[in-house]
């Protein structure tokens, strides 16, 4: 009933599907680094680098980092067309945290990559 | 004993903003009233003071308003429910105001309208009296068809404040469940595709406002979660 062309092609079941999916991976990370923090007596750089160096924490963290930003994509678009009505204020603030969010992607791989 | 109220008053042809209006109303010591009763003792002394009512019994939907906070019909809220000090009287929240306590429910009803509130049958051979349903089918439908489209859910919830022209609202989509789940009805697939957007349905973000409100006691967050399985069920 709601055109396409007013929600940016979005798709509500995929959109509502996806949160949840990601929401569950960023959820089990974070868990996980808790974990980590509440169980190592002192928390020094060769343990901290010996937990990321296992290809295990490298593939769990680049896909919280990515369920992350696409959580990010589709949790902002909705805050968005809440409160910022004027479309070009919206889609420019949209492209700055967009781009925000895949930095964080792009740095967390690369320093994924160094360890 | 004394009631104190801040009441809401905007007359737009006199007015240039909505202001809030003191009136003080004495009763006898240890007497409770509804809202509405009062609303009328103080109408007498202020003939100006407008709003809507009709059944005064929680039946009709008319007088729905914002009471210290929580929107609720003025008919069934005692004052007695709503604390010692004073009453603060509001419009409904989120709609235009057309007097004081009087809203402009136009956007409550086109979204309304859109989910097409009634029975839609194209079986070419309807019968003859009556549409017989099992007691399990017609069981379905309770805690849905009690609505009084009072609006006190859909001007409770924000994403209808934000979106009124795109999200349906808790009111519109419990209707929309009720007929989404009739036995009797044929257009579940119309119904589902009209409903399926990023905005009708899954604006509802499940805060539960709708749920706290109802004067009813219904469950529009519920109604709204069954339709996005439905909606979910049909697309994987």
């Amino acid at each position: 009933m709601v055109t396409n062309q007013a929600s940016m092609k979005r798709n509500g079941i995929q959109d509502w599907v996806s949160l949840r999916a990601t929401a569950i991976i960023i959820a089990l990370y974070s868990f996980y680094i808790a974990f980590v923090f509440f169980t190592a007596p002192t928390l020094t750089y060769p343990i901290w680098q010996g937990i990321f160096a296992s290809l295990f924490m490298k593939v769990f963290t680049f896909a919280a980092l990515v369920s992350i930003m696409l959580h990010v994509r589709i949790g902002l678009w909705q805050v968005l067309t809440d409160y910022v009505k004027p479309a070009g204020l919206r889609a420019g603030i949209q492209y700055v945290l967009n781009l925000i969010a895949f930095a964080y992607v792009a740095v967390g791989l690369f320093v994924l990559w160094g360890v | 004993m004394q009631l104190n109220f801040s009441i809401y008053r905007y007359n737009p042809e006199i007015d240039d903003a909505p202001r809030m209006q003191e009136y003080s109303l004495e009763v006898e010591e240890g007497q409770d009233m509804m809202v509405l009763d009062a609303l009328i003792a103080l109408k007498e002394t202020d003939p100006t003071l407008s709003f809507r009512r009709s059944c005064r019994e929680g039946v009709c939907g008319s007088d729905g308003m914002n009471m210290n906070g929580k929107n609720g019909l003025a008919c069934i809220t005692p004052l007695s429910a709503l604390g010692k000090g004073k009453i603060i009287v509001r419009p409904l929240p989120g709609l235009p105001v057309v007097r004081d306590l009087v809203v402009d429910m136009t956007q409550f009803y086109t979204q309304y309208e859109k989910i097409k509130p009634f029975l839609i049958n194209d079986d070419n051979h309807p019968p003859s009296r009556e549409f017989i349903q099992m007691p399990e089918e017609r069981a379905k439908l309770d805690g849905l068809y009690e609505c009084i489209l009072c609006a006190c859910c859909s001007s409770s919830c924000p994403s209808f404040w934000w979106n009124p022209d795109k999200f349906i609202g808790p009111a519109g989509l419990l209707h929309a469940y009720r007929f989404l789940i009739d036995s009797r009805d044929t257009a579940t697939d119309e119904r589902l595709n009209d409903l399926d957007d990023a905005f009708s349905v899954f604006r509802c973000h499940g805060i539960m406002n709708c749920v706290s409100v109802c004067p009813k006691g219904l469950n529009p967050t519920k109604a709204i979660g069954q339709i996005k399985s439905m909606l979910l069920q049909r697309a994987v």
